[in-house]
């Protein structure tokens, strides 16, 4: 087993387990925590695909800037620590099982349908070269894929104004 | 690659090592600098016996102090985040060092070896990153430690460090127009261009003024005076570390004054041309020696600054931040791209 096989475990382990913890976790504030674990494994997944810039991203971007306004606001909201539990809703429980097996079912049609076999496997010193450097990805962000990316920024440009028409107050 | 191996992990304990003596002796020079600005003497009387030694073993002295203190977690906090905020603020700092390169390359025993223990070639974005992971351990600090005080420092912290990493961000840029790579290796060889390895980022035409941007929000992030109100002390007695004694007090503080040296590497990585400097192609063994004598030029001006000016009030830090930083380092990037469309 290759050194980046075991890391690979060990992340995958550490993402699936955080992953759970966010959702059986009652405070608020660990389920965020864990979020942030998954996000840092997942971080070091994408660095054992030798994608470095995208784990660097991730890290600023989700872990850095995202989580901390997570925290921010429920630091600010200061939620009790023993929740009352959620029954308002019993009957949609019971719609939850055959979401889940629908969520299955597809999960193991793609499966099928793409044996993980046959991805194309690139040779890891060029992959090194190739794939997640910043330049590979400047490159392909302002050549192949320049007006997705331009649409993609109008597009946060209008949420932004739009938070900000929401979040003024009457009268300002 | 056992031999590769074997060398990282011996660089990466050196580093280690030299980092906590350094952030031992930046605390002595702290209050040493304090004194000298404000008239006073300082600490001196600690020493070896009968020998003085200008109060040199005084870091010890407090290290040994602060591990015999009572260490307390107060019976309302919440027990774990509490004892785990230190560390998640510790690891991080600790972490950012090994992308800086703080010397060419040297032989030892017929072995050439790198003076950096790694190169990346998102280094920088990897300091970045490690910067935005260590507000977590201030977040937390404030809010497990269920005090009032700890949590508006906390939240402080947070509002700042977020504000002002956009500022800190984009004045990387402008170095990185010119660099054209994140890899600070790189960024530091490129700057050995003129006579006399002096081709610094800081004496090329906007960079200058992208200095004293790039100085401003380091120093926010770093939560030093001026822009100390996460622990603002007339106010909120010690902010996010109120609670906090013993050795976890000294985790912040350690994480406080690692981050103090890490900004004035990056700083001194990015505009004054890291270990480059007179001779150092002939005698690369003075690469350390500058990038020593630059890092703690910087942390120098850093305290200077802490005890002349005063600190700033927080509707003031935010005006500072979003309505003149920010804007000030988009028109330097206009400015650099525009220079370097035209005169390269």
């Amino acid at each position: 087993m290759t050194s980046e096989k075991a890391l690979f475990i060990v992340f995958a382990v550490i993402a699936i387990a955080s992953a759970l913890n966010i959702i059986l976790q009652r405070n608020p504030m660990y389920s965020a925590l864990s979020l942030i674990g998954t996000l840092l494994s997942l971080s070091a997944l994408y660095l054992t695909v030798r994608a470095q810039f995208i784990a660097a991203i991730q890290i600023v971007v989700y872990a850095g800037a995202i989580m901390v306004l997570f925290i921010f606001v429920i630091m600010l909201l200061n939620v009790p620590t023993v929740q009352p539990q959620i029954e308002k809703q019993k009957g949609l429980r019971y719609l939850a099982i055959p979401f889940a097996g629908a969520l299955i079912a597809e999960m193991f049609f793609i499966l099928r349908r793409v044996p993980p076999r046959s991805l194309p496997v690139v040779a890891s010193a060029l992959a090194d070269q190739a794939v997640g450097t910043t330049w590979s990805i400047g490159v392909g962000l302002f050549t192949g894929y320049l007006l997705p990316f331009e649409v993609t920024s109008v597009l946060i440009l209008m949420a932004v104004v739009g938070a900000m028409v929401l979040a003024r107050r009457e009268g300002d | 690659m056992t031999n590769l191996l074997l060398e990282w992990v011996i660089k990466t304990i050196v580093i280690l090592l030299i980092l906590v003596t350094a952030v031992a002796y930046v605390t002595l020079m702290e209050r040493k600098v304090m004194a000298f600005i404000q008239m006073r003497v300082g600490p001196n009387r600690v020493g070896l016996g009968k020998f003085k030694l200008w109060g040199l073993m005084q870091p010890l002295a407090d290290g040994v102090k602060m591990i015999f203190k009572e260490d307390i977690v107060p019976l309302q906090a919440n027990r774990w985040l509490y004892i785990f905020a230190p560390a998640l603020s510790l690891i991080p700092a600790l972490m950012t060092f090994i992308v800086i390169p703080y010397g060419s390359e040297i032989t030892v025993f017929g072995r050439t070896i790198q003076l950096h223990v790694t190169r990346m070639n998102v280094g920088l974005l990897y300091v970045l990153a490690l910067t935005s992971v260590g507000v977590y351990g201030i977040v937390l600090a404030g809010w497990s430690s269920n005090n009032k005080y700890s949590l508006l420092g906390g939240l402080r912290s947070s509002a700042q460090m977020i504000s002002y990493e956009l500022a800190l961000g984009l004045s990387i840029v402008s170095v990185l127009l010119y660099a054209g790579t994140l890899d600070l290796v790189y960024i530091v060889e490129q700057q050995s261009v003129w006579p006399g390895h002096m081709g610094w980022n800081i004496f090329r035409f906007p960079l200058m003024f992208v200095f004293i941007i790039f100085y401003i929000a380091s120093l926010a992030e770093t939560n030093r005076t001026p822009f100390d109100l996460p622990e603002a002390d007339s106010e909120l007695v010690a902010g996010y570390h109120t609670e906090y004694s013993s050795m976890k007090f000294v985790m912040f503080q350690m994480a406080e004054y690692l981050n103090l040296i890490t900004a004035s590497s990056i700083a001194t990585t990015l505009f004054f041309g890291g270990w480059n400097g007179p001779f150092v192609g002939r005698l690369p063994i003075l690469g350390p020696v500058y990038f020593t004598i630059k890092v703690l030029a910087l942390i120098f001006l850093a305290m200077w600054i802490r005890y002349t000016v005063p600190r700033f009030r927080y509707d003031q830090l935010m005006r500072f931040g979003w309505k003149f930083l920010l804007p000030a380092s988009i028109v330097n990037i206009i400015i650099s791209s525009t220079v370097i469309l035209f005169w390269r």
